[in-house]
């Protein structure tokens, strides 16, 4: 198999790769650098569990190839800080834990750019993070808790 | 209190089955039958591959019996001969390349001569479509309270309808997934799943060893539902196989698709009501039909049926019953536990059926319903006394003010007039679900837990239930905390571990909390007293007792133990399915407001509100979420979620076209709670899980009915049959 070498920002630090070109950037966070936080749910980009940024925007990683993000910046749920997710722990936003990390990611973006609230509701801009445990209320609520201060996710 | 483990996951530290770090290890793959029913002729290796690479296993390499143990064992590990439905396991291969053991498992051909398949469980199958008994019936069972024969004879008014359900796939976000390795001569297997000792018995079963040269953990699991009750034996078995053949560690961990395709799904439901009743609305007689789809083994098909037929009749108070069901074999997918368990097909038709009546007397619902719901001192349809002090009525006049039910009546008569192309409706159900295992299930499990008093002074809670979302790890430090006087932080909850933990039972059945929570007040009493002290000694009195056992015992071990007691006064005939249902049940009044457009036939729920009565509330904030995430799948399941089959195998196995709600597709979801405290439950507790999934879809298309003046009768009501009753 040819590989051809990736270079990209993860997380605020410089990696380089040899890898397939058809990896997808899902697999090469989980399995290759053993980034597990970003979770597989659907593997054809309708549940958002796999959500990370890549130069600053919420994407799919299940759909896309690394060989894409060479040059760009990539940043995993490995990268925000702990003391960002106290409004989704007391609102219940998690349960089984399974969207939660894609959930986060999707959130704390929403959070950075409240003028999206002038056209969109929460609803209408988490709709791509399939939730099957908490029927979205603690979602919302706890985006609701944290909005409104412009902060960027990482 | 906080879920405990909230923050891991929220930060992605959580580690999944798929996350565990695994050293030289196998992919492992499934090869799966074409066909719904048939000979195996051959199987065919591709000639691409090179298949001195992969490790194969097939039926042959099984040790023990060639079955998966449950209820019967007609259910192979791998199929040998035979194949029952499409998507039946027959061989599996492993790889070190996950994606070279894909390509090796689409190039093995399973070549198969077909035989009739028996597809529609609604109809009387052919002779030569029978594979089970004489007439493909898993399982019968029937319930008569009075004479309903006469009673109906006699009723001034007779209404019949027939009502169907669909089937409905769990969507856990984490899919089904297994590691399995050897440690010495101990076969550890590793996963996800919520009945550690169902998997430890099905591998000791299979693979013909004792319990001490088999260890099974639950790993931390991402949504369950059921899906993970009885499914994880099967792929437990698969990656245990293909570890023991290849003497290395091996991953099993289905994609979405293959778990959509090949894992168990809710019981597909055709329900009969024929309803006698008095010209003002009173129940005189119930006869009731329930017919559910089994699928293609009987795997949990029996217990389904048991709990749906119990709760059939509905909340209410009738003297003549009569409830026959049947689980009918097909060459579809097995079906299996999915939260509710029966309860929400049948209840669906109840209280569908219910409003049908009213339409029918030209009757109020809300008025239909307090007429019938039953009082204390009235017995269910199995005779049972229902003596618990809940005030039913209350809980349905609770949810009728918080929803505004009737000035919204109102609103929507005059909204509907001046619209052309919108329709608003408000529509709800009454209805209850019970406790625990059914009848003398819990005195059969014979629950034991036990809580390890620890040098430090500190306690570890030791039981084989386990956390997939709903908030067992939090409630059960709750429950132990709030007992001894101690902090959470005092609190340890072990893992899952069939080496370290005693078999409390399965995660299953809305048990959790009521009946295992209960084992932990008991064995922390016990413990309590094994240091002298009574109960009540609370706080650092405890610790320091613990603390000192083990100055006093060195290389000694404190434990306390409970063993499940049944509440006194249960009394349950199996034979004539008469008695005590339940220990207790939850009771609940669901009300929901949709809108329809009448020119795209979509519905859509504006508004939603729960009450529910559930003993004494642990966790608001947990309570709350069980609520509204089964009142959300429960939307899905009335609107949205089809299973579309082909050949008995489900064909939109992608989240692509099998839709489920996302936070744009439904409102905010209120919930109350009315509180009247349960004696043997942990601290008044009762079970909450699977009670919200019963509710919504009567409730929803209650509202439809009204918004469109239809009667629609079968979920899911997708625009295509709203279209088909409206124009």
């Amino acid at each position: 198999m040819s590989t051809v070498q990736v270079v990209f920002t993860l997380n605020g630090a410089a990696v380089s790769l040899d890898l397939d070109p058809a990896e997808r950037l899902l697999d090469t966070l989980r399995y290759r650098l053993g980034l597990t936080g970003t979770k597989e749910g659907c593997g054809e980009g309708e549940c958002g569990a796999c959500t990370v940024y890549l130069d600053g925007l919420p994407v799919n990683s299940c759909l896309v190839p690394t060989y894409q993000v060479r040059g760009a910046r990539v940043e995993s749920v490995e990268a925000i800080a702990a003391e960002r997710l106290g409004p989704f722990l007391a609102q219940g936003a998690t349960q089984c834990g399974a969207c939660t990390p894609g959930v986060v990611m999707t959130a704390l973006w929403i959070g950075a750019h409240p003028e999206l609230l002038e056209t969109h509701t929460i609803r209408e801009l988490m709709a791509g993070n399939l939730c099957r445990c908490t029927g979205y209320d603690g979602i919302v609520d706890a985006v609701n808790t944290a909005l409104g201060h412009g902060e960027p996710p990482v | 209190m906080q879920r405990r483990e909230g923050l891991a996951k929220l930060t992605g530290r959580e580690r999944y089955v798929d996350d565990l770090p695994l050293e030289n290890f196998l992919w492992g793959m499934t090869v799966r039958s074409p066909a719904p029913r048939g000979r195996i002729t051959a199987v065919r290796f591709g000639k691409d591959v090179d298949w001195s690479e992969f490790v194969i296993v097939d039926h042959r390499d099984i040790p023990g019996p060639n079955e998966i143990l449950l209820i019967e064992r007609d259910q192979p590990v791998l199929a040998a001969s035979h194949v029952r439905h499409v998507h039946e396991a027959v061989l599996l291969v492993a790889h070190t390349s996950r994606e070279m053991a894909r390509r090796a498992a689409q190039a093995v051909e399973i070549v198969v001569v077909p035989e009739p398949a028996a597809l529609d469980f609604r109809v009387a199958p052919r002779p030569e479509q029978i594979q089970y008994g004489a007439d493909n019936v898993l399982k019968r069972l029937k319930i008569e309270k009075g004479d309903v024969e006469r009673a109906l004879a006699h009723a001034p008014v007779v209404v019949e309808g027939a009502y169907e359900t669909g089937a409905q796939e769990h969507v856990y976000l984490e899919t089904q997934g297994m590691i399995a390795w050897l440690e010495e001569d101990v076969l550890v297997v590793k996963g996800s799943m919520q009945c550690p000792y169902y998997v430890l018995n099905a591998l000791q079963h299979a693979l013909r060893r004792d319990e001490r040269r088999v260890r099974v953990i639950q790993a931390p699991t991402g949504g369950g539902f059921g899906g993970k009750e009885e499914y994880p034996s099967t792929i437990a078995l698969h990656a245990a196989l293909l570890a023991l053949k290849a003497r290395r560690p091996v991953k099993l961990v289905y994609d979405r698709s293959e778990d959509m395709a090949a894992t168990t799904k809710r019981h597909p439901a055709l329900v009969r009501h024929r309803t006698g009743l008095t010209e003002d609305g009173r129940l005189l007689a119930q006869d009731i039909e329930v017919i559910l789809d089994g699928g293609a083994y009987v795997t949990l098909s029996p217990v389904v049926l048991s709990r749906g037929i119990i709760h059939a009749a509905g909340p209410y108070a009738c003297d003549h019953v009569r409830i026959a069901g049947r689980a009918m074999f097909s060459n579809a997918v097995p079906f299996g536990a999915f939260r509710g368990f029966g309860a929400p097909q049948t209840l669906f038709a109840c209280e569908r059926h219910m409003d049908v009546i009213a339409r029918t007397l030209r009757m109020d619902p809300v008025e239909l319903r307090r007429k019938n719901l039953i009082r204390d001192g009235q017995r269910t349809a199995t005779g049972q006394v229902i003596q618990d002090g809940t005030d039913r009525v209350a809980v349905l006049e609770r949810a009728l003010a918080l929803s505004t039910f009737e000035e919204k009546r109102r609103a929507h008569t005059a909204f509907n007039a001046a619209q052309r192309s919108k329709r608003r409706g408000i529509g709800l159900a009454t209805f209850y679900h019970g406790a625990g295992f059914t009848g003398g299930g819990e005195v059969h499990l014979n629950s034991r837990l036990r809580v390890a008093g620890l040098p430090d002074g500190r306690i570890e809670v030791l039981s084989a239930n386990i956390e997939m979302g709903q908030g067992t790890l939090t409630v059960f430090t709750q429950i132990a905390a709030e007992r001894l006087g101690v902090t959470p932080d005092d609190v340890v909850i072990g893992e899952p571990d069939t080496a370290r933990v005693p078999n409390s039972g399965p995660t299953v059945a809305s048990r959790t909390t009521m009946v295992v929570g209960h084992l932990i007040e008991r064995a922390v009493d016990d413990l309590r007293t094994r240091v002298g002290l009574d109960d009540r000694a609370r706080g650092s009195v405890v610790k320091d007792a613990i603390a000192h056992w083990y100055a006093a015992h060195p290389g000694g071990r404190l434990v306390g133990e409970a063993v499940y007691e049944a509440p006194p006064g249960i009394s349950w005939d199996e034979q004539r399915y008469q008695g005590d249902a339940y220990g207790a049940f939850a009771w609940a009044a669901y009300v929901a407001e949709v809108e329809v457009d009448l020119r795209t036939c979509a519905t859509r729920v504006i508004d939603f509100v729960a009450v529910q009565e559930v003993g004494k509330v642990i966790n608001p904030t947990l309570a709350r979420g069980q609520v509204q995430g089964g009142v959300v799948q429960g939307v899905g399941w009335a609107l949205m979620e089809e299973c579309k089959f082909k050949d008995g195998a489900m064909v939109n196995n992608q989240l692509t076209n099998y839709l489920i709600p996302t936070s744009d597709d439904v409102p905010p979801i209120r919930v109350a709670f009315v509180e009247n405290p349960y004696p043997h439950g942990a601290q008044g507790a009762k079970g909450l899980g699977e009670l919200p999934i019963d509710g919504p879809a009567p409730a929803i298309l209650n509202a439809v009915a009204a918004a469109t003046g239809t009667e629609p009768r079968a979920i899911p009501l997708t625009p295509e049959r709203l279209m088909d009753l409206t124009r």
